[in-house]
């Protein structure tokens, strides 16, 4: 039904997000009301239908193995969906008279999982230009850049990813930038393509890796002396706006948009992701952190478990791939084992497929893998609990929507996974994948590639079959 | 067993296999093509007897043994069965709750020419500076102190094939390797492994040498350049041949040609073709100049639409050589989908799971347990027993060493994995790992974990992973 959203109403909706204020500062509670207000009256406008309520149907998942991470597992309990959101849940819930029922026996139920770095949206096939729109060209600061200016509705992607049960990303943009742009955080909503961005922005992005440190001057200290010039601007360009409009301020070295991007880190407003990997960088980072008093969340931290106790006191989140482990010159210290190391040191973790340096495409387009990271960390030496939890609840902390999602509360949105078995397990699927309530159902054009060549038909090409 | 064909090598396939240099004929230097050059000194490391009691056992030819034994004698699978009777003094594995599956293989390996740290330093996999380097071969540029060869045998992988990369046409020899700690490539070369020649479809060569203004720069010239290059090596094959049969007289010895020696030995059907080509059509193609110039693919390599022309695959004997789930990072792989592997094994063809990665190599049980998965929920009759081959006796038929390794039958190598559980669970891993009887890994055992001379002592203590 979506699929046919008129091209003026795709417009309308991405000015929307387009108009969303600044800053992590509005919860995306307060915003979910509005927007389906304003959803519906968009749809009247451009005389197509509105996320019907048909769409976010009355479900009963019942007799199920629940683990609903806030609060334990519940043995043979019953999750009802009402509305778009988890009307109830737990042991003694009743299915509504009514309610479209889901036998769980022998199921497991989870909350739908986040991916915490992907490239969804902005990446389809890695080498061909134009349908990759993850990053600027420009080569030094482009905090201003918004990764969702881009983001494609119709990616193949987006729904191959809900597959694994996966049901929000953070989409992060890519690039050589040593401040690279803005994050943003998406629902993976088949049934509102065009309605996908959640918060935007949600963090600013600095890869402050060993490729960029090459590039910015040859060595760490000369991109860390970039990055304290960029942050100071951007310090005393927030403390000085009148002044700077009135051209009564000192040259920066930003353009006014950066200035104004990176004014939201330096407030407090905005958290930033940095990539860091090698012990000496991490421990750069929270020294940054520290002296210019910005939320940083470390992305990768590979050589994290060797300062885990520091990150730790820091209370700085870590996004990683758990099962990464080969050395490079940035990550000598890198072990499996790591993620679990981090844990045990109390760091809060989110796990994630993806890369901010190195070849993103193929984390994007294996972010349905993202439940086979967890079971990796498992085999590693973390609790299964943890696993879980660093793959709903903690990234929706960690992004600041745990109010909403990331555990199976009545009240939050209905982001719920039926699996055949264990999660991690290769051999088990998702069953049922539920985004704000809506069954995520539809085919994926590879189980169209699949359906069309089941068969070798000889009689008649396979072009010939939809 | 008829591993005996590979250790007693006819003299005509010398120059197509890593060794050892067979018997010269009469006593003068035989012709280059019967030579074989940096011959392998692989010889398995001293073993005990050795018997795995009570396992669930994956033997890859045939159904999975409840409650088997497996008895290594001498570095070879002795027995494998119930109740077996061991010689005096075998040690003793409890398999209680273990599995057992042959050694893993991978036909697409660039350990040791792509090492890690990945710098420029260690990047030896892609002689890209002319469309056809035939002449190359993947062993020179091994690095016998990549890490990441301990981190592959920690997965179970006791062969590989270390192959030079996509760039060229033509982009040289590959090498099958023995995953064992050696101080020289020709101490961890498989012996009497064939050669093979890597060649490459597609966007790879096309877009390297036609951005830089020369052919090829389009798939057709990708095809000139392959016909031109097998028509130049027939010709030069029957110079040599004619000279051979006229007694070899070194006076007359017409000029030997590395690129053409290998190409040459291709068409003598003593190296083997390892294709790395992605879409159904091109490969096609390609078994169609197979066929006009008298050589067969041994694999093709990544052949994310072998799916689209299975039926070809199973008809011609080719193997594919596929990842479980990579697709999209350029447009000839967009097409990939997660049944690929299921449906060639469906249609009776030679389907292999590989990685042409060294994180993957690490844990190609849970992508055969992730292509398993979409096979059956693709309504295919498939269980572990056919997935267990797709990482052992299929990689080794690609290869040429299914007489040796690959399955675990009476006489064969004793590579042989126990493993902590089901080898298809994410939470399973290798526990040991035993190469021609020896046990060359022990998780529990650091002492009886390799490490290399780059990670020795780079680290402080306590900072070592």
């Amino acid at each position: 039904m979506t699929r046919s959203m008129s091209g003026a109403a795709r417009t309308l909706s991405r000015s929307m997000t387009g108009v969303e204020p600044a800053g992590a500062a509005h919860p995306v509670k307060a915003l979910a009301a509005p927007r389906a207000a304003f959803a519906l009256a968009l749809a009247m406008l451009a005389g197509v239908a509105a996320p019907s309520p048909a769409d976010a149907q009355t479900v009963a998942i019942t007799n199920a193995r629940i683990h609903t991470v806030s609060g334990g597992v519940i043995e043979n309990g019953t999750l009802v969906i009402e509305g778009g959101r988890i009307a109830a849940v737990g042991a003694d819930v009743s299915a509504p008279a009514g309610a479209r029922v889901i036998d769980g026996t022998g199921k497991i139920v989870t909350p739908g999982l986040i991916e915490s770095a992907s490239q969804l949206g902005v990446v389809e096939i890695g080498a061909v230009d134009e349908t990759v729109d993850a990053s600027s060209s420009d080569d030094r600061v482009t905090a201003a850049f918004r990764v969702s200016d881009g983001l494609n509705p119709f990616s193949t992607l987006i729904p191959i990813a809900a597959t694994g049960g996966v049901t929000r990303a953070v989409v992060v943009p890519g690039g050589q930038a040593l401040i690279v742009g803005q994050a943003a955080l998406i629902d993976l909503d088949g049934a509102r393509p065009a309605d996908l961005v959640r918060r935007d922005p949600l963090a600013m992005v600095s890869a402050f890796d060993e490729g960029t440190a090459a590039r910015f001057g040859g060595s760490h200290g000369a991109a860390l002396m970039r990055l304290r010039e960029a942050l100071q601007d951007a310090r005393d360009y927030d403390a000085n706006r009148a002044a700077f409009d009135a051209g009564n301020r000192r040259e920066y070295s930003l353009s006014r948009l950066d200035l104004d991007a990176l004014a939201a880190v330096v407030n407090g407003e905005l958290p930033m992701i940095m990539e860091a990997n090698r012990t000496t960088e991490i421990l750069a980072a929270l020294a940054l952190a520290r002296e210019f008093g910005f939320r940083l969340i470390l992305f990768g931290a590979a050589e994290g478990w060797v300062v885990a106790d520091a990150i730790a006191a820091a209370g700085v989140p870590v996004v990683t791939n758990p099962i990464e482990n080969l050395p490079s010159y940035d990550r000598l210290a890198i072990t499996e084992e790591g993620a679990s190391r981090l844990a045990s040191a109390g760091v809060p973790l989110a796990f994630t497929t993806g890369v901010l340096s190195g070849s993103p495409a193929l984390g994007t387009h294996n972010v349905r893998n993202l439940r086979l990271l967890a079971g990796g960390a498992v085999r590693n030496g973390m609790a299964h609990a943890d696993a879980l939890r660093a793959i709903t609840l903690a990234p929706a902390e960690i992004w600041g929507v745990a109010d909403d999602v990331g555990s199976l509360e009545a009240g939050k949105e209905a982001d719920v996974v039926v699996w055949s078995g264990d999660p991690f397990e290769p051999l088990s699927r998702a069953e049922h994948v539920f985004v704000n309530g809506v069954e995520q159902d539809a085919a994926t054009r590879q189980d169209r590639l699949l359906e069309r060549y089941r068969e070798i038909n000889e009689a008649m090409p396979e072009a010939y079959q939809r | 067993m008829a591993f005996a064909a590979l250790s007693a090598l006819p003299a005509c396939a010398g120059g197509g296999t890593q060794g050892p240099t067979p018997p010269a004929p009469g006593d003068g230097t035989p012709p280059a093509e019967q030579r074989t050059a940096f011959a392998s000194t692989y010889s398995p490391l001293s073993s005990r007897p050795t018997v795995i009691r009570g396992a669930t056992v994956m033997t890859a030819a045939g159904p999975t043994m409840p409650n088997a034994d497996v008895l290594m004698v001498d570095g070879r699978i002795e027995a494998v069965g119930v109740s077996l009777d061991a010689p005096a003094g075998a040690v003793e594995v409890d398999g209680a709750g273990k599995w057992v599956t042959p050694g893993i293989i991978d036909t697409h390996s660039h350990m040791g020419v792509y090492a890690a740290p990945g710098d420029n330093s260690l990047s030896d996999g892609n002689e890209s500076t002319a469309p056809n380097t035939a002449e190359v071969w993947a062993e020179h540029s091994v690095w016998t102190q990549d890490p990441q060869f301990a981190l592959a045998l920690a997965g179970g992988v006791t062969t590989f094939h270390v192959l030079p990369g996509s760039a060229n046409l033509f982009g040289g020899r590959g090498v099958t390797l023995r995953n064992v700690a050696s101080r020289t490539m020709q101490g961890m070369k498989f012996p009497g492994a064939p050669y093979t020649l890597k060649m490459a479809c597609g966007e790879n060569p096309k877009r390297v040498y036609g951005n830089r203004g020369r052919s090829p720069a389009t798939r057709m010239g990708n095809v000139a350049g392959y016909r031109s290059a097998w028509i130049a090596a027939a010709d030069y094959k029957r110079r040599r041949d004619q000279w051979i049969a006229d007694g070899a007289d070194p006076a007359d010895e017409p000029r030997r040609d590395l690129q053409n020696e290998t190409l040459a030995g291709v068409l003598a059907g003593d190296i083997r073709i390892q294709n790395h080509c992605y879409r159904g059509d091109e490969m096609a193609v390609m078994l169609d100049i197979a066929e006009e110039f008298g050589y067969g693919i041994a694999s093709f390599h990544h052949a994310v639409e072998a799916y689209k022309v299975r039926d070809r695959l199973a008809e011609t004997g080719t193997c594919a050589s596929m990842w479980a789930d990579w697709w999209g990072f350029k447009l000839e792989s967009y097409d990939g989908i997660r049944a690929n592997i299921a449906l060639v094994e469906e249609a009776g063809a030679c389907a292999i799971l590989h990685t042409d990665d060294s994180g993957r190599i690490q844990r190609m049980n849970v992508d055969a347990a992730v292509a398993l998965a979409a096979g059956i929920e693709a309504g295919i009759d498939l269980d572990r027993d056919d997935a267990i081959r797709w990482i052992t006796i299929n990689p080794a038929r690609a290869l040429g060493i299914e007489d040796e390794v690959g399955s675990l039958e009476e006489g064969k190598r004793a590579d042989v994995v126990v493993w902590s559980g089901d080898p298809f669970s994410i939470y399973s891993e290798a526990e040991r790992v035993f190469l021609d009887g020896a046990l060359v890994y022990d998780r529990a055992d650091p002492s009886v974990q390799p490490l290399s001379d780059f990670m020795l002592g780079v680290l402080p203590e306590g900072v070592t992973p």
